[in-house]
């Protein structure tokens, strides 16, 4: 039988780098030039499948704009497996934004996380205002991985995510590799479900104290 | 900050978050702040660092108690019943895939000087110390006419109505003894005091029979728990709120509730800046409870008095349980409330390994409350890190219809979150001017 593996994985970056766009892209393999800020987007969930026959699950956390402020929730990050940290190639100013994202996650994420630097709207490469080099270099000191993305049109993103599925199975300690088991399926859950259909109490035997 | 919205809500704590993400959900334009930098207020998770900013000012965390992040203490002691209104409200949003829970492993009761377990199953009744053999039939009668009352049905009456009867007149009826009626009251009923007896009975009848229920789904206990402490349902009904497009910003001062000349709700102003909305819903330190909150708009209900213990050992006379409810019944010390003791450990990743955090909490009854919970402290074994706080518990005195300015309910004393989800049914009513209806979601079954 052929592995599964199912990881949490959550985007950061500045608002309008185009976190949701890039999802889409993945998800649904779509692009919308008029893409309101995140808003109603659902618990996303996309399954690669790897050359070995492995299949990994990406449980997709989105912001939801609460990064805007600086009010991302810590229960965002807890618990992730990787993080796909986004900047914008034409704004300089937001590859500033994700160092101090990935500074957030080195402090407060879980030690093994995986996390991959992606230059997005590699497709306005007129425009462009970080050079590749840069980008680069600052990855491999921070032994994170790096690609340009184009949510637009597709170039690099399906890549991107396939090497993030490569590298978290060898990455990820034994106890997380099903995943924290969010994603709907009680299967990785450890404790309780809530969502499981009540006993039926019937019988008087309830308490006999 | 020039836009307009339709409700801001002031505070992050459960009941403000739960509000903020259905009225999102509902399609409502929703501003949410707070004042701190982290989500939860009073009813927030801390680590090490946050805790001691917040108790020792001038004291780092020692070294001793581990890693910081490893840490998610409770500020304030609860539950979730399983089989609660909390429960459902987490079933119905969907917030419950952002979050995990676990059992709590169980649930004690004082009785003439030691703990023992409120039996969860058949073979611990049987063997359970609380009741003699003669006492257990009569007890097992009476719960067999509680689990067996069907309203429409009055055979299963045996001659009581539950509207009229007082809990006195059925505990007689069955003949039930005093320290029964104390571990029926408190230890199930979950009754902080005995002005319950001399009511009708049917509240008591309910309370019973969720926690019955509750005990009945999972089986250890009534209770289920949040991993990483009950500071993620707050974070997990701002998130909901989010996603339908609320907006979030921490580390907000609120200087001035702006009002009209008519004293309606115009606007909350921050620094220079104000932000409008038609209503505005917050907890009680945002209208006046707190000293730089401006005008007074709430009432001091009674104080409960908390003390957060670090322990290095589980509780004695636990079995070494990871997770524990221990209730005092009032009568038992003395007093006219109870005493509870809450505690969780690593097990439900809020601390370090082979720490256990119990929170020793009662209502206020003199003016040393430190001393009435004794009796608590006393069954912790020796306390490595002790945090006490004394709050008052706030109301608003209006119900905001009048100048659009709802204000929640400080958190209680009881040992769940069924007020808080009765506060958040009741200020809807008032915010939104109808009932608030959780729409029946299909239960996913899983074996
Ligand atoms: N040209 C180009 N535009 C893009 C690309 N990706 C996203 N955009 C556009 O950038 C804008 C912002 O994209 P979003 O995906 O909403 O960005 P976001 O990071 O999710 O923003 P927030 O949800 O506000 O945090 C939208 O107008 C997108 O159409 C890209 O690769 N190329
Ligand atoms: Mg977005």
């Amino acid at each position: 039988m052929s592995k599964q593996f199912q990881f949490k994985l959550v985007l950061l970056g500045e608002s309008a780098v185009g976190k949701s766009s890039l999802v889409l892209r993945f998800v649904k393999d779509q692009f919308d030039d008029y893409r309101e800020s995140t808003i109603g987007a659902a618990f996303l969930t996309q399954t690669v499948n790897l050359e070995d026959g492995t299949t990994v699950k990406f449980e997709i956390w989105d912001t939801a704009g609460q990064e805007r402020y600086k009010s991302l929730a810590p229960m965002y990050y807890r618990n992730a497996n990787c993080a796909v940290v986004v900047y914008d190639i034409t704004q300089s100013a937001s590859l500033e934004k994700a160092r101090n994202w990935i500074r957030e996650l080195q402090r407060q994420a879980d030690p093994s996380i995986v996390i991959a630097l992606c230059g997005n709207k590699s497709d306005l490469a007129v425009r462009r205002q970080v050079s590749q080099e840069e980008a680069q270099k600052y990855a491999q000191e921070e032994g994170l991985m790096w690609a340009e993305t184009s949510a637009k049109t597709g170039d690099g993103v399906a890549d991107i995510f396939t090497r993030i599925a490569k590298k978290l199975p060898t990455m990820a300690p034994p106890a997380s590799r099903s995943g924290p088991g969010r994603a709907g399926t009680s299967a990785g859950r450890t404790g309780v479900d809530l969502n499981k259909q009540q006993r039926s109490i019937t019988s008087g035997d309830q308490c006999n104290c | 900050m020039d836009e307009e919205y339709d409700v801001i809500v002031l505070g992050t704590g459960l009941t403000e978050c739960i509000l903020s993400g259905l009225l999102s959900v509902e399609g409502k334009k929703v501003l949410h702040m707070d004042r701190n930098d982290y989500y939860g207020g009073d009813s927030a998770s801390l680590n090490l660092t946050q805790l001691y900013r917040k108790f020792r000012k001038d004291q780092a965390p020692p070294t001793g108690l581990g890693r910081d992040r490893d840490y998610a203490v409770d500020l304030i002691p609860k539950f979730i019943i399983a089989s609660g209104e909390l429960t459902k409200i987490l079933v119905h949003t969907d917030v419950t895939r952002y979050l995990e829970f676990k059992q709590i492993a169980g649930s004690f009761v004082y009785r003439d000087g030691r703990i023992s377990k409120v039996p969860s199953t058949e073979m611990e009744a049987v063997r359970s110390p609380l009741m003699g053999l003669f006492e257990k039939r009569r007890a097992k009668k009476f719960f067999e006419f509680l689990q067996n009352w069907r309203d429409e049905d009055s055979a299963t009456h045996q001659g009581i109505n539950l509207d009229k009867d007082t809990m006195k007149d059925v505990y007689e009826k069955f003949g039930l003894e005093p320290g029964t009626q104390d571990f029926i009251g408190h230890a199930m009923a979950l009754y902080l005091d005995d002005d319950y007896i001399t009511k009708a009975a049917r509240p008591a009848y309910e309370r019973i029979v969720l926690y019955t229920s509750s005990m009945a789904r999972y089986g250890k206990s009534p209770y289920i728990y949040p991993l990483y402490g009950l500071g993620e349902l707050p974070q997990a009904f701002a998130r909901l709120s989010a996603i339908y497009g609320g907006t979030y910003m921490l580390d907000k001062p609120i200087d001035e509730i702006v009002t009209d000349s008519d004293g309606k709700f115009v606007g909350v102003r921050s620094g220079s800046e104000t932000v409008k909305a038609k209503q505005v819903i917050g907890d009680p330190s945002y209208f006046g409870s707190s000293s730089e909150s401006g005008k007074l708009r709430v009432v001091d209900d009674g104080m409960v008095v908390r003390a957060i213990c670090i322990l290095k050992h589980p509780i004695p006379g636990t079995d070494d349980s990871d997770s524990v409810q221990i209730i005092i019944p009032q009568n038992q010390v003395q007093r006219k409330h109870d005493i509870y003791i809450a505690t969780v450990s690593s097990t439900h990743n809020v601390c370090a390994k082979d720490i256990y955090v119990a929170i020793v909490s009662t209502i206020v009854e003199t003016d040393r409350p430190e001393q009435e919970i004794a009796p608590g402290l006393q069954l912790l074994g020796p306390i490595y890190e002790k945090f006490v706080t004394v709050s008052s518990i706030y109301t608003p005195i209006a119900d905001g219809r009048a100048d659009n300015i709802f204000i929640t309910r400080s958190y209680d004393a009881t040992s769940h979150f069924e007020t808080v989800v009765d506060d958040v049914h009741d200020v809807w009513k008032r915010v939104v001017g109808k009932d608030l209806v959780l729409k029946k979601r299909e239960v996913e079954v899983t074996e």
